[in-house]
């Protein structure tokens, strides 16, 4: 960088041949862009770092808090799970986000490969409703979800929450899966075929491995769904046992008696954390398979 | 196995008596192993309504005291209950609850649905087989009829787990929903105190008559769409900016300014959105606090709660999601660079074109063909945005023009406050229909133009 700037400011108003000018400006230019760049990085991390120096401040109030406490403190890391429930929200997070993962990929991997691979009657049909439902948004649903459980008594169950959530998210599953087994190579299943494996076993042995890229998008994206969720476990999840850190974690920020706002950003930390190592990590898969889904419709 | 039919049948008669008695018309063709497939599904429908219902000799039938899950279902459908709960002598009477009545209706419906598709398979079977058999075609065992059956099944039985999922959590409670958009389903008509009725296009008319909720729709339908513009543009510009300053060679470590940029983007938006929420707290935020403290305002700066400066508080909620949302138009578009071939930039350069010309005729129109149809995605998505709106404002600021909307609400808060919070699930479903039909049509619009449909 000092070089960079060295060479933007130079002081000598000598007569500039023309490269040198070149340079100048090229300098000129370098230096702006680092500028433009320092400046939205600032922008980025100045909220995290403050949620992060909020959760080790000491204290308690909104008012107290700094992004960089003198006198660091791991104690709201502590109070998270000694005086709130944060244990057990997690706890239920993570059985609704494993639930919601095996669900949606397993249901995802079968119907993509039938929708692709196998002629049947309805298929068509199938498809366009599979494209109808999509654009169908999840909350609609979710809102009449929440009428049906509340007539037929079955709010308050983190496994009818999955189910719902993996019903909501199968249709553009199947779609993206559908897309992407409709590009590999149809001669492999028919070179298995001719060798005699019946359709189950090209499915397994032969189609399944190859859609891995596609399903690590689908579970990656279906695992960390619950874990952000709001409005369909607000919906369904009512006793205070049963509720998800997302929940939990806007009850402590919402509620007037709720006063300690340390402990929020203790919790807030704790949940994004994994979830931001994962997407960083998995960056190439999930942007591409988001893409994957557009092209295809 | 090819002789002749001892008489030629018309194809009539078979198909008339399936329609009257499933597999009869199986049978009358002589294909006794069929007919019992679909004499199983009737038997199993009038068993299932006579099991459920309570039936008995010398009855006085009403569909209300005895009919079974069938018939019972559909009355109630129909009627939504005839008597509501009273106060007798013996305590509180039971009374009709319309909206379970109005599920289980829906459900026995799907289901009547469902067994009507293998009524007509059946019906359509015995006729087809009989005219084949005319014709002088030859028999087909029921045995051979079930391995052929068993074949073409596969993909069904494949399918069924997802299918029987979706269609009780998705397409029933889609259903459900525009049931409710035409009763009286709110807090003033709760079961099982109160019955629900049906009220046709009331509640449509209340929305669009020109009353306050038509001021509240106009008013949050228009936001909602700037909303949704503002950030697909404004992300997508400033995603497409930053990762072409990524891409220049000029650029130290490219690697490690992508990976911070990212961060809004892998962090649940749902902490940033409530970190956010905190930090323009008016009265213990830190940013109004620091504008205090160096004096560019006398008092401390109410964001999110200013019932007299709406327009403040979407900007901020504007300027956050921009925050939230422009990493991954910048991935994305990253992405897209690294792939454009370096040869269009030499073959401009030796042109003559400048930077900023490259930039306009090479990059931009490459990046903007395949970034094109998220873009619509992103409209679709924003439209429906409800964290960001929920979690920073909650609605807030408070509009005394609006029916329970606040000034930063978008149709889904809206929506999810019509039915949570007030219970007014009759508008609720309303807007529901509503944000369908609008989503629905931008979709269709966006789908025409893709290849998909026309590969399906």
């Amino acid at each position: 960088m000092t070089k960079i700037a060295e060479r933007a400011a130079p002081r000598t108003a000598a007569p500039a041949a023309r490269r040198r000018k070149s340079t100048r400006r090229e300098g000129l230019s370098t230096a702006l862009i680092h500028l433009e760049l320092i400046v939205v990085a600032a922008i980025v991390i100045f909220p995290l770092l403050w949620v992060v120096g909020a959760s080790l401040s000491p204290g308690d109030g909104l008012g107290e808090v700094s992004p960089f406490p003198s006198e660091a403190t791991m104690a709201h890391y502590a109070d998270l799970f000694t005086e709130t429930a944060y244990g057990r929200w997690y706890l239920n997070s993570l059985y609704v986000a494993v639930l919601n993962m095996v669900g949606s990929v397993v249901l995802a991997a079968i119907c993509g490969f039938v929708f692709s691979r196998v002629k049947f009657k309805g298929r068509k049909a199938g498809l366009l409703s599979i494209l109808i439902l999509q654009m169908f948004p999840a909350f609609l649903a979710a809102i009449a979800v929440y009428m049906l459980f509340l007539n037929f008594g079955l709010l308050d169950s983190l496994t009818g929450l999955a189910l719902v959530s993996i019903a909501g998210a199968l249709p553009y599953n199947i779609w993206l899966m559908k897309g992407y087994t409709d590009n590999l190579p149809a001669s492999l299943d028919e070179a298995a075929a001719i060798d005699g494996a019946g359709r189950l076993t090209i499915f397994v042995r032969i189609i399944l491995p190859l859609m891995r890229p596609m399903l690590t998008f689908v579970a990656i994206t279906q695992f960390t769904l619950p874990w952000m969720d709001f409005i369909l476990p607000r919906l369904v999840l009512q006793s205070a046992d049963k509720q998800t850190v997302a929940l939990g974690l806007f009850n402590m920020i919402s509620s007037e008696y709720a006063n300690s706002y340390t402990t929020f950003a203790a919790g807030a930390v704790v949940l994004a954390l994994p979830i931001t190592i994962l997407y960083i990590v998995l960056q190439r898969y999930l942007v591409t398979g988001a893409s994957a889904g557009a092209e295809k419709g | 196995m090819s002789n002749a039919p001892s008489s030629k049948l018309p194809a009539l008669v078979p198909g008339l008596a399936s329609a009257l008695v499933w597999g009869a018309g199986q049978l009358i063709n002589r294909q006794a192993g069929k007919a019992a497939f679909y004499f199983a599904f009737f038997a199993g429908l009038v068993g299932w309504e006579i099991a459920s219902g309570n039936y008995y000799a010398g009855m006085d039938f009403t569909p209300r005291g005895n009919g079974g899950f069938f018939i019972k279902g559909l009355w109630g459908l129909f009627t939504l209950g005839t008597q509501s709960r009273q106060m007798t002598l013996t305590g509180l009477s039971e009374g009709d609850n319309s909206i379970t009545l109005l599920a289980s209706g829906l459900i026995a419906l799907l289901v009547l649905a469902l067994l009507a598709i293998i009524w007509i398979w059946g019906i359509r079977d015995a006729a087809a087989y009989r005219t084949a058999l005319n014709a002088g075609g030859p028999r087909e065992s029921s045995a051979a009829y079930y391995r052929r059956l068993w074949d073409s099944a596969f993909a069904y039985i494949m399918l069924s787990p997802g299918l029987v999922l979706v269609v009780f959590m998705s397409v029933l409670p889609v259903l459900f929903v525009i049931l409710v958009a035409f009763t009286n389903y709110n807090r003033d008509h709760l079961p099982p105190k109160n019955l629900v009725e049906w009220t046709g296009f009331d509640n449509f008319g209340a929305i669009l008559s020109g009353s306050a909720w038509t001021d509240t729709f106009l008013g949050v339908l228009a936001w909602t769409f700037v909303f949704a513009l503002v950030t697909t543009v404004a992300s997508y510009a400033l995603g497409f900016f930053q990762a072409v300053l990524l891409a220049n060679r000029r650029t130290r470590f490219p690697r490690v300014w992508r990976s911070i940029f990212l961060l809004p983007w892998a962090v649940p938006a749902i902490v940033s959105a409530l970190v956010f929420r905190s930090m323009f707290n008016g009265q213990f935020g830190p940013v109004s606090q620091w504008l205090v403290d160096v004096g560019l305002t006398d008092d401390r700066i109410y964001w999110f709660t200013d019932a007299s400066n709406p327009n403040l508080a979407r900007a901020v909620v504007l300027l956050i999601n921009l925050w939230l949302t422009f990493p991954f138009f910048m991935a994305l578009v990253g992405g897209v660079l690294t792939n454009i071939d370096a040869s269009y930039y030499e073959a401009a350069r030796m042109d003559g074109a400048s930077a900023l010309q490259q930039l306009r005729h090479i990059t931009l129109p490459v990046v903007h063909k395949t970034v094109a149809p998220l873009l619509i995605l992103s409209f679709v998505s924003s439209f429906n945005n409800f964290g960001v709106v929920y979690f920073l404002t909650e609605g807030g600021p408070d509009n005394a023009d609006y029916r329970f909307a606040g000034s930063t609400d978008l149709l889904v808060t809206w929506l999810f406050k019509l039915t949570f919070e007030t219970q007014l699930y009759n508008i609720g479903a309303v807007m529901s229909l509503f944000i369908f039909l609008i989503v629905g049509t931008i979709s269709v619009w966006n789908l025409n133009r893709s290849k998909a449909i026309r590969e399906l």
